[in-house]
Formats: C-alpha cells, structure tokens, sequence
C-alpha cells in the first residue's frame, strides 16, 4: 500500500465521506457506510473515476458486481470502460438459468448466482464490491467465474477490513482497495472483540486490538 | 407517459434498448412474462443509450437527487446522478441501511413490504427524480414518492426503463409524472 504522502489526494476526502455506523449489524462490528460517499458527488466521481483511470485500456470486457452495494459502483465503472456489467445475486433473484456457487457463513452457508451466458470463456473481468470483510463473498465469486472460463483479473473494493484477512483468503487473485480501514480524520482503527472474531469463524484468539492513530 | 410519445419518437436508441431486454416466461411464478434487464447491461451500447436518454432528460431539471429502488435501481441510478451531478440516494428493504431510517409500507398481493432511507439523505425542498427497471402496478414507486415527501423532498418525476400495462395511459403515478422508455416485450407464439 502506498504511503500517505504517496497517497492519491482524492482518496482522504472519499474516506472521510464514509460513515462509521458502530454495532451495526450486531455489537462489535463498525460498519462502513458508503451511503454518504454517494451523497458526496465530488466523492463518489472520484472514487469511479480512481477506478475507470486503474482499468481502462486494459481489456477488460466484464464487470461483475456483487448485490447489492456492487450494484452502485459496477456499473458506472462498466460504461466508462466500455465492459459489461453483470450481477451476482443471492439466491432465486435472478429469472433465467443460473449457475450458483455455494459459500460458508458463520453458521451454515449462502449462495451466489449468475445468469448462464452472461460471460464467455476467455473474456477478462473484474469484480467490484464496496467492502471486502473476510473475502467469503469475493472468493465465491471468483469461483464462479472461473468455472466458466473466465479470467479474473483483480477484485476491486473502496475498503477492506485488514483484521479479517480477505486479501490472504483470495490467495493468488490480485485485491485493489482504495481505502484499508484506517479512518481519516481523528486516525480511529477498528476494535475487533474477540466475540467478533468468534464469529467469524476465526479459530485464533487474538488480543483485543485497539491503536490510537494520531 | 412513454419517451417515444415525449419527444423520442423514432429514435433508433429506443428500439435497441427493446431489443437488449430478454423476457422469461413464467418468473418469478405462472402467468408472469418476466422482463430481464440482465441482457440490456450486457449490452454496452444499449446501456450506455438508456442512460443518456435519463441524463439528457434530467441534466438542466435543476435535480440534486436521483433516489434508486433496490436493487434493479441500483444498476441505473447511479450512473444518471454521477452525469448530471446529483447525489444518489438507496432506498432499500428493511434491515439493510446501517444508520436511523425512516420506513414506508405498501401492499403486495399477498401482504406488505417496507421500503426505508436514511435519515438525512434528502434535506427538505431538494428536487429528486425515482427510478426504477420497471413499474408495473405502480406500488413500490407509491411507496418512494411517500417515503420522499415526508421529508419535504420535491419528487419531480418518476422513471423507468420498462413500464408495464396497467400503467399505460397513465402519465401520473400519485400526482407525479411518470417517465418510460420502452414498453415491455412479448414473445412469440406467447399465450
């Protein structure tokens, strides 16, 4: 990762445009709200456009966007490119012939569809999403992709969660965020419980983490 | 009120949206011709016409919000709002916007449904534009239009891409106008 004084100068206004929503959706997570980055128009442009300025020219002929915060940022990025823009639902939302990729949750699992020929074997794709947490998501999507032929390029997130380890989940698939979760403003890292990581399904204890950035 | 009727009559952009819109029978039960805007976003031309034709619409409307309705509206929202540069705002099903929302129900055919947005998203007096893949029997965009006015929100105008039978003819939903691209497809030899 870059460091701050390399650091894109459109990328501290973007973070400070996200909303820390804490114990949401259970205590001890601190949610990252991208509602108010849609609300920051010179904010959310920035943000489609660090990521229209990283892909284009490179071939990339699909974009696939998880549901449903994948759905706001995918398809600006898909038009500006000139790629295709496809949805991967959960499960019985779309209306034609699906494949479906199965993935764990904390207790028991979930799925992840696309529609049957939406992509071809051999085109290039890029995966957006707005977070990646433990990369659960991500990796399914992947999955399905590849089991079409298709070659996953890189998976792109405004922000990642470090704690929870996705980037090592996605293994040798390349992972480009805009934002780690560092806030900007008073330098707030994220406390994770040991009850937090509990449920995540994590088996390691690690201390309880909390670091005062100045 | 259709685009063809408002000033697009004959615009070649309209019939190759048509043409990108695949219909699936029988979804999401019998009797249903579903129409996917799955194939339109496959195709970059088609998509890229659909949101030219909002943005065109809506560029010198003076709008500072573009409200989507999960999640179809998600697809097409944000790319109008970041052209004509207004804020996008979710408006989504229950339980899924993190902070303190306000709620709006409507009926279903069987039941109820809830739509919420954040408190806050939309300060009083700003103009804002709905949108939506499709309305059908106008329920879901009622709900928007309610949940919107609450909050001393101006809804200019309601749009979609596909608009469905029951409200051909109509060119107002709740008093509000209403802005359709293309009517839906049918199949052939469909019963």
């Amino acid at each position: 990762m870059s460091s701050p004084d390399e650091q894109d100068p459109r990328i501290s206004k973007i973070s400070s445009a996200i909303r820390v929503i804490p114990n949401f959706p259970k205590p001890g997570i601190m949610f990252q709200d991208i509602t108010t980055l849609l609300l920051d128009t010179k904010a959310f442009r920035d943000t489609i456009d660090l990521f229209v300025e990283r892909y284009r020219g490179k071939d990339i002929s699909v974009v696939a966007g998880i549901e449903a915060r994948g759905f706001i940022f995918g398809p600006p990025i898909a038009l500006a490119i000139g790629a295709k823009f496809v949805p991967m639902r959960k499960p019985n939302k779309l209306p034609g012939e699906v494949i479906s990729e199965e993935y764990s949750l904390e207790y028991g699992t979930d799925k992840i569809e696309m529609h049957v020929g939406a992509v071809q074997a051999g085109e290039r794709s890029l995966i957006i999403d707005d977070l990646i947490a433990t990369g659960g998501t991500l990796c399914a999507a992947i999955r399905l992709l590849e089991r079409v032929g298709v070659h996953v390029v890189e998976c792109a997130c405004v922000i990642e969660l470090p704690e929870l380890k996705g980037r090592e989940r996605l293994g040798d698939k390349p992972l480009f965020v805009l934002w780690p979760s560092l806030k900007g403003l008073f330098g707030l890292h994220y406390c994770f419980t040991i009850d937090l990581i509990a449920t995540i399904g994590e088996k390691t204890r690690q201390p309880l983490r909390q670091q005062v950035l100045k | 009120m259709f685009a063809a009727e408002n000033g697009l009559k004959g615009d070649p952009r309209l019939q190759a949206i048509s043409d990108a819109i695949r219909v699936v029978p029988h979804f999401p039960k019998q009797g249903i011709m579903f129409q996917d805007i799955t194939t339109l976003l496959l195709d970059h031309k088609a998509f890229k016409h659909t949101i030219d034709i909002f943005v065109d619409r809506y560029r010198d409307m003076d709008i500072s919000v573009i409200a989507g309705v999960e999640a179809r509206g998600f697809m097409f929202g944000p790319s109008i709002a970041l052209a004509i540069g207004a804020k996008f705002v979710p408006l989504r099903k229950p339980k899924k916007l993190p902070g303190e929302v306000i709620s709006e129900a409507y009926e279903l055919e069987y039941g109820t449904d809830c739509l919420e947005m954040h408190v806050g998203a939309v300060p009083a007096g700003e103009r804002v534009i709905v949108i939506d893949d499709l309305v059908a029997t106008g329920g879901t965009l009622s709900a928007a239009i309610r949940l919107l006015e609450r909050v001393g929100a101006q809804v200019v105008e309601c749009a979609c891409v596909i608009g469905l039978p029951e409200v051909k003819g109509q060119r107002r939903l709740n008093g509000k106008p209403l802005y359709i691209l293309v009517e839906p497809r049918e199949i052939d030899g469909c019963c």
